[in-house]
């Protein structure tokens, strides 16, 4: 059989599309397998890019046109091995799988991780019960790839408006976009209370960019595709790959298996729309599925290291709402556009928090200024009857509630993992990821000192009713304090399950993200990451396949 | 003409939808299309393509070609999801690869048929207690109607925009947006 591509390129989401940029600037031909749809570009002229998005609540976030469809393709989901064999069929941690993946939905928030990100493990030292482990890279090698994925993305924001924030070489390529009303109070608040909100480095133009437009606020961002393509991840590098003529993707069209003879990849297996089964060789394979996907696959096939599939991180995300006497319209404008960092930052009253709870030191997370959008979501939570729509004039659990959203860092466990289930399949027969996943003590001690901070705001903020909430739930001594969103993490920030290092006997891959047993795979998504950082993954998933693609090129 | 409902079964719902969103200044859940909703979701697949995703970018509502009603065509995968989801597994074994599915058809058809042609002759307080007792029928319904008032028009619902205007919501505003004084200022 022949090699008609120089590499094969499994998703097409940021990690993907970013794979597919460098590969195809190197001269290599790349063929891009993607298991969902295309609605993102036309792949017989990619220059223009094609408008079929839409702000239609029902299609997105009631029927989940970006699929995963979840009785097509379920994952599943338990706490541990008490449960039995899972909890929980269908959607869990669901990342969209169409052309573009994760960055379609995404709202684009594309902070960069800070120096002590890279170096958990020797900055602020073992937790006993997780298994941190520093980066075989760090931040001041990074730097230039964050730089690069800032301009190649498209991202706004402004340089010095974070005093949290690691050395950066330049400005943002785009000025921030319009602060939200919302936002405005809820930073006003927080600055008083000694807090440093900033403008949220965002993937969506505040200026016509890279041939793209400036956004027009329609509101209709996180969790829908934007229908003027004003969101840049992943469509700017995946254009820019198919423009140069050695790039084809292939929709629809689902990876089953890599093929691996020796320590070497030799190709894939895909299963077509109608079921059909196909090979395709390559010398190079990039995996970028995301942290579940990715070791599904690798599982499938066949590979051995005990390392697959452990340490899943995602973000333990705290809630704190205040339902306020005024309108905030939260449906006007980019979803979230100020965010604050000072959770992330381990000060004394965290050491102190920690301490008490006999930990040497808790994280939070950033924190995003939010206020809810969606209409259908709010109307199902109001009972039925003339309170309906009393409830809606007012709307308490919309229009006049604004939140925050904090991202909690999430420490890596050796016994939380994704693996093959043993008895669910999907349509094509294929057994799905299942995630068994406890909390750490210090997300819940991390979760409850930070979150009466942020209530602290809300109420300096004017909210006549504060509530806490988390995700996942918490259980035990230290749950009180919230009450639960899901039982499953509702957290799209998902990492860690193929972590890379130098040492094989602890790592999935090697320190340019090459799978040990087999090194002509590169994995270039979240699934790297040995640590998690309270931040959103994508911008550092990206600066890393960057960097790792240019080697894996040569 | 309905896609689905009998004509008895139509009438039922109307009554459950009036009850669960009772009239206000503004319509009753049924007069603002509830029932139309449920309808076309129930019938999708007389549609063709059926009635499942709405296309895009634009409705027209705010400028820009309306192609919103251009429903999406499914993939194989997607119609198999749906058509099980809608019509239930019916002991076909592709869609039973998870065990057996209840279609919504057959809800809504026991359901209303548990309610009967009584509940037409109840009095309003009657109907409530009776909407308490058959819980979860009732929140379905609920939230079916919660979609079908609040969603986009072009699903069958939200008639004449009326879930919307009653509470001075724009919906879909692309291509027009809106501008950055509305997202800063008060």
């Amino acid at each position: 059989m022949s090699r008609d591509f120089d590499a094969i390129i499994i998703g097409s989401g940021p990690g993907g599309s970013t794979a597919a940029e460098i590969l195809t600037e190197a001269g290599l031909s790349v063929l891009i397998f993607e298991r969902g749809r295309n609605h993102l570009i036309d792949l017989d002229n990619p220059a223009v890019l094609p408008q079929r998005f839409s702000n239609d609540e029902l299609k997105y976030i009631t029927r989940h046109f970006l699929g995963p469809d979840p009785w097509a393709e379920p994952r599943t989901f338990r706490t541990s091995a008490a449960d039995g064999d899972r909890q929980v069929i269908g959607e869990v941690n669901n990342l969209p799988a169409t052309v573009g993946g994760g960055g379609v939905h995404a709202d684009g928030k594309l902070p960069r991780f800070r120096q002590d990100d890279f170096l958990v493990a020797s900055e602020l030292g073992a937790i006993e019960g997780a298994n941190i482990a520093d980066w075989p890279v760090t931040y001041d090698e990074m730097e230039p790839y964050y730089a690069q994925a800032e301009q190649l993305i498209g991202v706004a924001g402004l340089a010095g408006a974070n005093p949290f924030a690691a050395w950066r070489s330049g400005e943002y390529p785009m000025p921030p976009g319009p602060p939200m009303y919302g936002a405005l109070v809820t930073s006003a608040a927080a600055r008083k209370l000694g807090y440093h909100p900033y403008p949220a480095p965002t993937g969506v133009n505040s200026i016509a960019y890279d041939g793209r437009p400036a956004c027009n606020n329609c509101g209709f961002c996180a969790y829908f595709g934007c229908p003027i393509h004003a969101k840049g991840d992943p469509v700017a590098p995946l254009r820019r790959a198919l423009l140069t003529g050695r790039a084809e993707l292939r929709p629809q069209s689902h990876v089953s298996r890599i093929l691996i003879e020796n320590g070497k990849a030799t190709g894939i297996e895909w299963i077509d729309a109608r079921g059909e089964r196909h090979t395709e060789l390559a010398d190079r394979i990039v995996v970028a599925c995301g942290a579940m996907e990715t070791p599904r696959l690798l599982l499938l096939s066949g590979l051995t290291s005990e390392q697959i599939g452990r340490n899943v991180m995602f973000h333990m995300q705290t809630f704190v709402f205040g339902i306020m006497p005024f309108r905030v319209h939260g449906h006007i404008g980019r979803s979230v556009t100020h965010v604050h960092d000072d959770h992330i930052v381990v000060d004394g009253a965290a050491r102190a928090a920690a301490a008490e709870a006999g930990l040497p030191w808790i994280k939070g997370g950033l924190v995003e200024h939010c206020s809810p959008s969606h209409m259908i979501a709010e109307a199902k939570q109001y009972p039925w009857g003339p309170q309906h729509k009393i409830m809606m004039r007012d709307s308490p659990m919309r229009d006049r509630l604004l939140g925050f959203c904090m991202q909690g860092d999430d420490l890596p466990q050796f016994t939380n993992t994704v693996d093959l289930d043993p008895a669910v399949t999907d349509i094509w027969g294929l057994p799905v990821a299942r995630t068994t996943y406890q909390l750490h003590a210090h997300e819940l001690v991390a979760s409850r000192h930070h979150g009466a901070r942020l209530a602290q705001i809300m109420k300096e903020a004017g909210a006549e009713r504060i509530m806490t909430a988390t995700s996942p739930k918490t259980t035990g001594d230290l749950a009180t304090s919230h009450s639960e969103i899901s039982q499953v993490p509702i957290s799209r920030h998902v990492a860690g399950t193929a972590r890379f290092g130098a040492d094989p006997s602890s790592s999935v891959c090697d320190p340019w993200g090459r799978l040990w047993e087999a090194p002509n795979v590169m994995i270039a998504d979240s699934s790297l990451f040995p640590t998690g950082s309270g931040y959103g993954p994508t911008l550092t998933l990206v600066a890393l396949c960057l960097r790792n693609s240019r080697a894996f090129a040569a | 003409m309905p896609a689905f409902l009998t004509p008895l079964q139509y009438s039922i719902l109307e009554a459950v939808c009036a009850r669960l969103v009772p009239a206000d200044g503004a319509p009753d859940g049924a007069q603002m299309g509830a029932v139309d909703y449920i309808d076309t979701l129930l019938g999708a697949f007389t549609f063709t393509p059926p009635r499942i995703w709405a296309g895009g970018p634009f409705s027209g509502r705010f400028g820009g070609a309306a192609s919103f009603s251009d429903f999406e065509e499914l993939s194989p995968a997607e119609e198999l999801a749906w058509r099980t989801r809608v019509e239930g597994s019916r002991g076909i074994p592709e869609r039973e690869r998870l065990g057996p599915v209840t279609g919504l058809q057959e809800t809504y058809t026991r359901g209303l048929a548990e309610l009967g042609r009584e509940f037409l002759a109840l009095d309003l307080a009657a109907r409530d207690a009776r909407l308490e007792e058959v819980s979860d029928f009732t929140r379905l319904v609920y939230e079916h109607i919660c979609e079908g008032l609040y969603g986009a028009p072009e699903y069958g619902g939200n008639r004449d925009l009326a879930g919307w205007h009653y509470l001075n919501y724009e919906g879909d505003v692309q291509p027009r947006g809106f501008t950055d004084a509305e997202v800063s200022e008060a």
